[in-house]
């Protein structure tokens, strides 16, 4: 039940781009066409839930052993750019089909705030590995739900009348605080209601 | 102390991690295709598409693998065949001649009747829509330089007068201002010519007379005059035909009632 909490949680109430305004740079950036955004989606859920594992493990067996806690940021950015950079490299090799899927937005995301801000997330809330790892996979979910919300009312809005002081970023973003505004209909109670 | 002790750790981190890498971009170096990526560097790297291929790379990947055929790259010109021909190791083949697009019009405002007067978008397509654009001639320039916009290497622009010029020298046959353009004014013409005949008004001379003082009024002075000039009236309309000899098409041009036979550059 807590494992459902934490998907619902990180998918809709702290969706991480919609509510805690972080990766704002990929949503706006790579947010133009549908199917760049999926694409893009999926590398961050992926990268996510990798950097979920492996902040928990650097975490806590090697900085809060070493008494270092307070180089959590520095350490992490480290261990996730390097993180990124090994896998590209290995889905290059062993999956060419993938790495034509995901590979050119992998090194768009080496030190994405929302992936780093997943990591740090997990460390304050104080989850256990694999809380850790699930809310690391709701959160890229959450992202990707945003950014293809984002790229269709985009590709909308490519047709519609909008004043050119308006057009492409600033309209971008006034949507996006619209679409957060709406997100904030889910909130605690409705989870309360939803779990018991 | 501690910041030494930190600075050790963080430091050695780095240091691993960076290691690791290096091992690791070895051990799963991917084999690059060698003939594609020193096509690729001969290619002028425009990526204009006049090939076909997304872009110059995706040219440099299809020579490579002989899906397609060389001699597709009309900026690179000769030498570029040539060169990717040593490549490849195969003959150079047909080299199509250097085509160059022109605006055949130049009927500006002031020497072209207009029917009204259009206030819209910036947009070719968008002021064709109405009533195909607010000159009384419907064949001609609108004006509004469309092409201007989606020329890669930015080879055309508005001259003092208005009129929509391409630069022979600077254009590099993409084709992509003849495909935005709505009245299809913008035709490629061999680089080789020195004149052409700017209008692509196709109705009776009497027709034209009222509308354009620059427009072709089909009176055939070039075409029987001058016959060694290389111009031909068809359906009302007088073009200059480039596999003829055109000796005399400097004098059928200071003959012409209109002055519609311009220097091409």
């Amino acid at each position: 039940m807590f494992y459902i909490g934490l998907f619902i949680t990180y998918i809709f109430i702290s969706n991480i781009v919609l509510t805690q305004f972080l990766g704002l740079c990929p949503f706006i950036g790579v947010s133009k066409s549908s199917e760049s955004a999926i694409g893009m989606g999926m590398a961050v859920t992926f990268v996510m839930a990798l950097a979920s594992i492996i902040t928990y493990l650097v975490y806590h067996f090697l900085l809060v052993p070493l008494n270092l806690t307070y180089l959590q940021t520095l350490s992490f950015i480290l261990v996730i750019a390097s993180l990124v950079q090994f896998v590209e490299m290995v889905i290059q090799k062993n999956s060419p089909s993938l790495y034509q899927a995901l590979g050119i937005f992998l090194p768009l995301i080496t030190t994405n705030c929302a992936v780093l801000g997943i990591a740090l997330i997990n460390i304050t809330e104080g989850y256990t590995f694999m809380q850790s790892f699930t809310a690391g996979i709701a959160s890229g979910i959450g992202f990707t739900l945003a950014i293809v919300l984002m790229s269709n009312i985009r590709e909308q809005l490519d047709m519609a009348p909008v004043r050119k002081s308006f057009k492409g970023v600033p309209i971008a973003f006034i949507s996006g605080g619209l679409m957060a505004l709406a997100f904030m209909a889910f909130d605690k109670a409705l989870l309360a209601n939803l779990l018991g | 102390m501690n910041i030494l002790f930190a600075f050790i750790i963080i430091g050695s981190l780095g240091l691993l991690l960076g290691l690791g890498l290096s091992v690791a971009a070895k051990k799963f170096a991917v084999q690059k295709d060698v003939v594609a990526e020193e096509i690729l560097e001969i290619l002028p790297g425009a990526n204009c598409g006049a090939c076909g291929f997304p872009g110059c790379a995706g040219y440099a990947d299809a020579l490579s693998k002989g899906t397609t055929e060389n001699g597709l790259c009309s900026p690179g010109g000769a030498q570029t065949v040539e060169d990717v021909a040593n490549i490849l190791g195969v003959a150079a083949g047909e080299v199509q001649e250097k085509m160059v697009a022109f605006v055949h019009c130049t009927g500006h405002a002031a020497v072209s009747k207009q029917d009204f007067h259009y206030e819209g978008l910036d947009s070719c397509s968008a002021a064709h829509l109405l009533f195909k654009g607010e000159a009384s001639c419907k064949y001609g320039c609108h004006h509004l330089g469309s092409c201007i916009e989606v020329c890669p290497v930015d080879a055309i622009h508005r001259n003092e007068l208005g009129n929509i010029v391409v630069d022979p020298e600077a254009c590099i046959g993409c084709r992509k201002c003849t495909l935005v353009c709505p009245t299809n004014v913008i035709k490629m013409i061999p680089y080789r010519g020195s004149h052409a005949v700017a209008c692509n008004n196709h109705d009776k001379g009497g027709v034209v007379r009222k509308i354009c003082e620059v427009g072709c009024i089909a009176c055939n002075i070039c075409a029987k005059k001058y016959p060694e000039s290389g111009c031909v009236v068809e359906d009302f309309l007088s073009h200059c035909d480039y596999s003829k000899p055109d000796t005399q098409i400097a004098e059928a041009a200071a003959a012409c009632p209109t002055k519609c036979i311009i220097e091409a550059h």
